[in-house]
């Protein structure tokens, strides 16, 4: 089989996803259009050798809707013949677009194909696609539905992690995203997304909160506890009989915050980049996807991590760094604990918390950021993961290649 | 022509008045008769040019239609088995679309949609009150008149019988009233009043009940030609509907999580109704009236419905109407019953006797004690008062039937005693000898007891034939049901008395047999007991607590310990030994533990130091942490399966003792004693329904492996043994 290789990460800053936010007079297939360009010029590629392009988007409706990705490669001026679609793995959709467009190469399918993603949160609200699981009672019912921030309150609770425990690990989130930011290691990957005249927007990850200190989240009251209160944790207990009561730990400064923001990732076979000049920087070691338990579903990371080292002939040891996408500071704890990660080798720069999370694009966001990272440590091998709706697990392992 | 059910008299504009009088019946009902009737009817109307238009009411004093007639409900359930589902789902759909027929006026809703055809014109006269399928012809009627009675009630209970609004209530509602208005009204069963319908939407006009007939006629020769909102072009769901509605998808979300919350996934019909909403409100009227005749049927294929249309009602209303009662004695007039003792039980018996209407003598030591029996009362109706749902006017009313006294002299002229002194056999005795020297000597005098044999009791009064046990359930004023206990000697006055006064006071009565605890404290104990015993082998009590609820149970065993207390508990288990002796009640694991929390740790119960749970003040009550010190958790827990069928099997097997034994004579009271006496999933339609919903055989293949698992408590009796082998059901026994 062929071997599928990085060739180049590209990404827009994160602009926070408000009205006031960089990024909101930018349109979602213009974020998405210039990340394409500058995959393009940053490479002196000839497009005509881009078979396909994959974007994750997670809100597929308006703007974003009718394969955004099609119409992004469009707009970007890629050839004609440059194919494009989009995908929907939720959170993971990034990720799940960096595997595809690796299985197109890996498979022949493709010589090159980029993966990435695109959300527009701040123009294309989350749950703008609407969606029969939450709302059609048939399937609720039938499958324990809860929100994801009772989720992950339900993983705090099961796994034995106190309001200071996913707090704490919030301010570590702030701090290491602001010494990566201030040290410039987000540079390599960043592309500054610019206006319609030309004038650069946003250059840089726009939601960091470096103030960011246990007093000043202390104040801030749980978000999932009205809901849970509404319903949901007596749903949630009938599913986890074994607990009493829901504590309800997370709130909007230790969840991932709404950003607007597009990443890219070039993928190619090695015959494909020598013919292009272009020097592959990583390999995909092994991709994985798998559905877990719904209700609690944020757990799908521990499973997907096992399966992927495991595709990959590898153990938990022999990956250098791990990037898991911040979207709850207890699904990051939780898998720490459940493959005895130490602190100081997982989200080494920060994460969602901090940076926030573009949901169709963050996992190619964090593969910039970890490749980078991976050249700036001189390290080798890096596991990526995100948790999912749905109770699902996307990974990719991958490897420097020198 | 003629009718049988209604009369059908047709005006001088050409209009049809159609009145529904049901002969031989006090309300009107859909059965197989009107559904026959109104349907040949409605063919009439429609195909008679003559006829400009109808109007639809009522002949009853009594109400408009109060629904469908259970027994054909029963009779429809009763299919199940022998008829396809499809064959029942025919059976269902015949009366939607006999309604989506009258108001379409029989033409393609296209046609209707670009004004290409129009209905003729269908009102409602609704003259009282109209529940379930009397609601919902109304709803496929163009146009709504109540009558003006702040009264009347508009609903649609089904969801109370475990079936939804089949008639085309769960499409009309939501389309009138909007998702969340409709939701709550047939989700929960709870009716509205003909001021709040006209403002959410559901009927258009309030007039005098004398005149909603000719209102009705006004709006009809005033329209000729109609059609339904639903019918026309653009129409929208008020506040929004459908799969993508902003709106619509958090009340569907919120509504999915509340239900499941409240039903813990025990009662289909809830989410059939929930489901019935969604869908419907993606889709037109003709299909969605299809949909909800599907789920209709998915019901009535399912034992829920079948069993809680039984037990709830057919059961529960044989009961109140004294089906116990001997045929041979005269109603009894009650107008003043003596109360002995104003203490708690004494207190709530005079509050739901003076609130039935009759007066009462209530009678303690002194005029102090007597007078604070009587404030029980004040303090109920004064927080009625103050929510604005008594006027003060019927609060003194209701207070002045109230005579606190500590003057047995009063007692002369009483038609029935209720004794409710403390629970000693002494003070009993005083209090019989006490009362009978003054009362009347052809009157009752009953005792409110929960652990003396009323045999034994009656021993210390003159006229044991009139003496009979009635035991309330505490409190008095919220609990449902009435055990009545008949003595050895007990003649049918005494019971026919007890069995009139409950009636009196809309209670539901069972007639148990006399021996230790009657129905319900035998089954409960040991219930509570078989939780207390999963903590002695360290299963973790959440888990136990979280069982129970999702069995249905309205509290966890382990609070329903804590709010009986510890403490009488183990007094209970000490008397029972003392009295039984040490071989025929031995010593367990359970009575160390309440042993432990009664006299060491000082834990006896809610109101005295807390018991398996802490109450914080102010705060929620939750788990005692201190427990696991005592009775750390065993490292192989049982599955959440496992803790819950251990917990049903410790209500089934005792319930199936005393039928054994004849404690109750028939499932029907064993059913009705377990869900109105202390809450038993009512979802099951009581312990014998779900006996038989099992099979016997299920039931004591389970029995006996539980028996060998955790002891012979768990032994299914000999008369379920019999039943099982010979195939039959508890309630064939019955019959």
């Amino acid at each position: 089989m062929t071997e599928a290789l990085i060739y180049d990460a590209v990404r827009t800053p994160r602009g926070k996803g408000k009205p006031d936010g960089a990024l909101h007079e930018i349109t979602p297939v213009e974020l998405a259009t210039q990340v394409l360009k500058s995959i393009r010029d940053r490479n002196e590629l000839d497009t005509t050798k881009v078979d396909d392009v994959v974007f994750g988007c997670v809100s597929p409706v308006g703007e974003q809707g009718a394969n955004i990705t099609r119409t992004a490669v469009m707009s970007a001026d890629y050839a004609e013949t440059t194919a494009g679609v989009q995908v929907n793995r939720f959170c993971a959709s990034g990720l799940e677009a960096i595997n595809m467009a690796s299985a197109k190469v890996m498979s022949g399918e493709a010589d090159f194909a980029i993966g990435g993603g695109v959300e527009a949160m701040s123009r294309v609200p989350m749950g703008s696609d609407g969606g029969a699981w939450p709302t059609d009672p048939a399937l609720a019912f039938k499958t324990y539905f809860v929100p994801q921030g009772v989720s992950a309150d339900l993983i705090a609770t099961k796994y034995g992690f106190s309001r200071d425990d996913v707090d704490a690990y919030a301010v570590e989130s702030q701090q290491r995203a602001h010494k990566s930011q201030s040290e410039g290691r987000f540079k390599k990957s960043i592309v500054p997304v610019k206006d319609v005249i030309g004038e650069v927007v946003l250059d840089h990850d726009e939601a960091i909160r470096p103030e960011t200190d246990m007093q000043s989240l202390g104040s801030l009251n749980p978000s999932f506890a009205g809901v849970g209160a509404f319903g949901f944790d007596s749903v949630a207990l009938q599913k986890y009989p074994e607990l009493e009561a829901i504590n309800h730990v997370h709130h909007a400064g230790n969840s991932s915050g709404i950003v607007d923001g597009s990443a890219g990732v070039l993928i190619g076979s090695r015959e494909a980049g020598s013919t292009a000049g272009l020097k592959p920087r990583a390999r995909i070691k092994a991709m994985a996807s798998i559905g877990s338990e719904p209700t609690i579903m944020l757990t799908g990371p521990e499973y997907v991590a096992a399966k992927a080292l495991k595709k990959a002939g590898m153990t938990a040891k022999d990956i250098d760094v791990w990037e898991l996408n911040e979207a709850f500071a207890s699904v990051v704890l939780r898998f720490m604990q459940a493959h005895d990660i130490d602190h100081s080798d997982i989200n080494v720069n920060g994460g969602a918390i901090a940076m926030g999370h573009p949901l169709g694009a963050t996992g190619a966001i964090i593969t910039s950021i970890v490749l980078d990272e991976l050249e700036r440590s001189g390290k080798e091998t890096a596991l990526i993961t995100l948790c999912i709706g749905a109770g699902m697990g996307t990974a990719t392992i991958i490897e420097r290649v020198n | 022509m003629s009718y049988k059910t209604f009369s059908f008299e047709i005006d001088g504009d050409g209009i049809a008045l159609l009145t529904i009088d049901l002969p031989g019946q006090s309300m009107n009902v859909w059965n197989e008769d009107l559904i026959s009737e109104f349907g040949e009817a409605v063919d009439k109307f429609l195909a008679d040019d003559a006829i400009k238009g109808l109007v639809v009411t009522s002949g009853k004093k009594s109400g408009f239609l109060a629904g469908a007639d259970l027994r054909m409900l029963q009779r429809t359930a009763s299919m199940r088995g022998s008829a396809t589902p499809g064959e029942m789902f025919d059976a269902q759909f015949g009366m939607n679309a006999m309604f989506r027929k009258m108001e379409t006026g029989g033409h393609p809703a296209k046609k209707l949609q670009k004004g290409e055809a129009f209905a003729k014109p269908v009102a409602a006269a609704i003259n009282g009150l109209a529940l379930g399928g009397g609601l919902e012809v109304c709803l496929a009627c163009h146009y709504r008149v109540v009558a003006d009675d702040p009264k009347l009630t508009l609903g649609q209970p089904e969801v109370q019988v475990g079936l939804l609004p089949g008639a085309g209530g769960t499409q009309r509602i939501p389309r009138l009233i909007g998702i969340a208005n409709a939701l709550q009204m047939n989700t929960t069963g709870a009716p509205v009043r003909p001021q709040k319908a006209l403002e959410q939407g559901l009927v258009h006009e309030i007039a005098p009940r004398d005149e909603v007939v000719a209102r009705a006629k006004a709006w009809v020769k005033a329209n000729p030609q109609v059609a339904q909102p639903w019918d026309k072009k653009g129409f929208k769901f008020p506040g929004g509907g459908g799969a993508m509605h902003p709106g619509a998808v958090q009340t569907f979300m919120g509504a999915n999580a509340m239900a499941q919350q409240q039903t813990q996934h025990n009662f289909p019909a809830v989410e059939a109704i929930l489901s019935c909403t969604y869908e419907g409100s993606i889709v037109p009227m003709d299909t969605a009236i299809r949909l909800e005749s599907k789920y209709f049927t998915k019901l009535m294929l399912d034992p829920v419905a079948g069993n809680m249309i039984r037990t709830l009602f057919v059961n529960k209303q044989a009961a109140e109407k004294g089906e116990k009662r001997p045929k041979n004695v005269e109603k009894q007039e009650l107008k003043k019953v003596g109360v002995l003792g104003a203490g708690m039980m004494g207190a709530g018996i005079a509050y739901v006797t003076a609130n039935a209407g009759m007066e009462v003598v209530l009678i303690d030591r002194d005029q102090e004690s007597a007078d604070r029996g009587k404030s029980y009362s004040a303090g109920i109706l004064q927080k009625a008062v103050d929510k604005g749902r008594k006027t003060q006017e019927q609060m003194d009313e209701f207070l002045a039937r109230i005579h606190p006294t500590p003057d047995y002299e009063k007692l002369a002229d009483v038609d029935l005693i209720i004794e409710a002194v403390f629970e000693d056999p002494k003070v009993k005795e005083e209090t019989i000898k006490k009362a009978e020297a003054i009362m009347p000597a052809d009157k009752v005098f009953a005792t409110n007891t929960s652990t003396l044999p009323i045999t034994g009791l009656a021993k210390h009064s003159v006229r044991p034939a009139q003496f009979i046990g009635i035991h309330f359930f505490s409190p008095v004023d919220k609990m449902p049901l009435v055990e009545i206990i008949p003595g050895d000697e007990t003649g049918d006055l005494p019971l026919a008395v007890a069995l009139d006064y409950v009636a009196k006071i809309k209670k539901t009565p069972i007639v148990v047999k006399d021996t230790r605890g009657f129905y319900t404290n035998r089954v409960v104990p040991p219930y509570i007991n078989e939780s207390m015993q999963m903590i002695t082998e360290g299963v973790n009590p959440a888990l136990v607590e979280n069982a129970a609820k999702m069995l249905g149970m309205p509290v966890g065993p382990l609070a329903l310990c804590d709010e009986t207390s510890q403490e009488l508990g183990l007094r209970i288990s000490r008397a029972t030994r003392a009295e039984l002796g040490d071989d025929a009640v031995p010593r367990t694991k359970v009575d160390d533990l309440l042993e432990l929390f009664v006299e060491k740790l000082g834990r006896k119960g809610r109101k005295s130091g807390g018991g398996f749970y802490d109450y914080p003040e102010g705060g929620k009550k939750h788990l005692w942490k201190g427990l696991q010190e005592h009775f750390p958790l065993a490292d192989d827990q049982p599955t959440v399966d496992e803790v819950k069928e251990r917990l049903l099997y410790a209500n089934l097997v005792p319930a199936a003792n005393c039928y054994d034994e004849g404690i109750v004579s028939d499932p029907q009271s064993a059913d009705l004693g377990a869900i109105f006496g202390w809450g038993f999933a009512p979802w099951t339609g009581g312990p014998m329904s779900y006996i038989d919903t099992i099979g016997a055989e299920e039931f004591v293949r389970t029995a006996e492996r539980l028996a060998q698992r955790h002891g012979p408590r768990f032994q299914p009796p000999a008369k379920l043994r019999e039943i099982a082998a010979a195939g039959g059901k508890l309630y064939d026994q019955a019959a």
